[in-house]
């Protein structure tokens, strides 16, 4: 044990482990393990014919970290920067490097922005937002809700109460400062009788 | 073309998008047959990773039947059936040449720090994934490979990613022969986790989880012993004391930004996203286990700083190791142990969804709902 020099005993021997598991030790070498070491210098190994890959045409204005020196020679599509999120993602990209927690933290505003836009745009769109069939919470009742969690000892038990505060968080925020505004509002037209 | 899209923190549907196109000579359009929802899909679905933007399809770990190739496409061709590791890589840059295929250079934009991935936030390059009916996918010639014959679809995409990270995660312990092992986290990862370190030679494999129904799994999928944490006060003494008060050799963290255990953290990293991640679970594993030990941390976290006890890591001699998995470098081995029946990807699989229940197969895997371990997807023009 711990205050002597000798390891403490296993509970089972060699041979009982190669019994009990199939392939038990098939990997003991080091050589058998496929990511040993990390690097391997092999440039033939993966399929690439090129030393440097030809470049994928830049066919809109793509943001990228300045930590690179260039844009990168294969990006992705998806969803291009938007609206007033995406004046503030770009922001984050051209001035902090991801080295500063500004980079990241405009960032994760940005998320929060995009998804107010793009809820309160969907109304406006052939496709609106449902949030009950968007969160799938049908499935609570489809999917034994209740049977999985009560009684069971879960540690998520204890907050998955705060699951519809986030989802709904925006919509609630928005809600109060409409509410802020109006009374301001109000209030003013009020003293100006 | 049907695609899952996401509309925001715990809201998914599916949409009618464009079918993707060929941007690249490289490029390939696959017309995915199954895909899978993975726990690091989890972390954009509560909107935990910064520039996750609305309008994005995840998916990362799928197979399909190639639909189109690039002109300098050459390893590939239309009607082939292939699997698709999860990582974007271009073969060429620095990190490729010597393996790192997670780590490549030359196809993220947005970070330096990260590699590519499909359907994974524009943190990791911004490429739509393959939870659709298709997917772009770059560099043809270095990601697919071909499904063998013998090889069963389930197992086959599940290879893409879960099994092939749980092995890999295993593999960074450095794991010696008759070393007690501690794996984190009972999902998918860490369960084929436990099941690869005693390919390596464990002495004692022991999971840490609080879902009943995955320590079930843990001890028969894994041949485990099982460790409840809400059935212990702290359990970091538990473990002590279950290991003559040594602590394991090496523990696996395959857990990540979303762990319980510490109301504080996870309240301020999963649901108020203060930092990147909540560290419960590798603050654990730095306690518990023996000096000069080896952490292998396959859970994944935020690019917001965390708390993680480091301290207690330097005064206890730790190695810590960790990346995402180069997946395809695990392939030719890994074909070996499926199909000697050492490793058995597809018994985790508990769901296999339509793609139009996109929304309750996240939220069925986000809590954990109907004893769910590793769901499918199943597009419809598969
Ligand atoms: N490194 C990589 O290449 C890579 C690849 C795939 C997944 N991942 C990451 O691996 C992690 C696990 O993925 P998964 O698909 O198995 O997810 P999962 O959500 O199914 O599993 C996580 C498990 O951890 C358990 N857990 C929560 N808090 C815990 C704690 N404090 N101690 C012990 N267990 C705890 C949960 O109950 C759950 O069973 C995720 O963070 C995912 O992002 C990394
Ligand atoms: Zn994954
Ligand atoms: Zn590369």
């Amino acid at each position: 044990m711990t205050y002597r020099p000798q390891k403490p005993p296993l509970p089972e021997t060699t041979e009982e482990l190669r019994a009990r598991i199939p392939g038990w030790g098939v990997d003991l070498d080091p050589a058998d393990r496929p990511s040993v070491p990390q690097e391997v210098f092999d440039p033939g190994a993966y399929g690439a014919r090129w030393e440097f890959p030809e470049r994928q045409p830049e066919l809109l204005p793509r943001e990228r970290s300045i930590e690179h020196a260039f844009l990168t020679p294969v990006f992705g599509t998806s969803a291009p920067l938007k609206g007033f999120s995406g004046a503030v993602r770009r922001y984050a990209y051209r001035r902090f490097s991801e080295g500063r927690a500004a980079h990241w933290l405009l960032l994760v505003a940005g998320d929060r922005l995009d998804v107010l836009e793009s809820t309160v745009g969907s109304y406006a769109s052939k496709h609106p937002d449902n949030p009950f069939a968007e969160t799938g919470v049908r499935a609570e009742f489809t999917h034994h809700g209740v049977r999985s969690r009560l009684g069971r000892g879960r540690a998520d038990v204890k907050h998955a109460w705060m699951d519809p505060v986030v989802v709904g968080g925006p919509w609630l925020a928005a809600g109060a400062g409409l509410a802020v505004g109006a009374t301001a509002l109000v209030r003013r037209l009020g003293r100006g009788n | 073309m049907r695609a899952m899209v996401y509309r925001g923190p715990y809201r998914v549907r599916v949409e009618e998008k464009d079918r993707p196109r060929i941007e690249h000579p490289n490029d390939a359009i696959v017309r995915v047959t199954l895909a899978a929802i993975c726990g690091s899909d989890l972390h954009l679905y509560h909107g935990l990773m910064p520039d996750t933007r609305v309008g994005m399809t995840f998916g990362h770990e799928f197979i399909g039947v190639v639909e189109e190739v690039g002109g300098s496409v050459q390893s590939v061709k239309p009607g082939d059936r292939v699997m698709v590791p999860f990582n974007i890589s271009c073969g060429s840059c620095f990190y490729c040449a010597r393996g790192m295929l997670a780590n490549c250079h030359n196809v993220n934009p947005n970070a330096t720090a990260v590699g590519g991935i499909y359907g994974y936030s524009h943190t990791t390059g911004g490429y739509d994934g393959g939870q659709a009916e298709y997917v772009r996918v770059p560099f043809a010639d270095v990601g697919p490979t071909l499904i063998p014959d013998w090889m069963h679809d389930e197992d086959a995409v599940l290879l893409t990613d879960a099994t092939a990270t749980g092995y890999f995660g295993a593999q960074l312990g450095d794991i010696r022969e008759g070393d007690v092992v501690v794996v984190f986290g009972a999902g998918p990862v860490g369960l084929v986790a436990a099941q690869s370190a005693w390919l390596m030679g464990a002495g004692r494999v022991i999971v840490v989880d609080h879902l009943d129904y995955r320590l079930e799994k843990a001890r028969t999928f894994a041949h485990a012993e099982t460790v409840d944490f809400t059935e212990h006060d702290d359990v970091v003494v538990h473990l002590k004391r279950i290991t003559d008060h040594l602590g394991a050799d090496v523990a696996i963290d395959a857990v990540g930004a979303e762990a319980d255990g510490n109301l504080r953290q996870h309240v301020a990293a999963a649901k108020l996203k203060l930092q990147g991640g909540s560290a419960v679970a590798l603050n654990w594993a730095i306690d518990s286990v023996r000096k000069g030990a080896t952490i292998s941390v396959m859970g994944a976290y935020g690019p917001i700083p965390n708390s993680v006890k480091f301290g207690d890591a330097m005064n206890k001699g730790l190695t810590l190791r960790m990346n995402q998995c180069p997946v395809k470098r695990q392939w030719p081995r890994l074909f070996e142990h499926v199909r000697n029946g050492h490793l058995t990807p597809r018994d985790l699989v508990t769901h296999r969804i339509p793609l139009e229940h996109i929304a309750e197969g996240y939220h069925i895997f986000s809590s954990k709902l109907d004893e769910c371990i590793k769901p499918l997807v199943v597009p419809n023009a598969a």
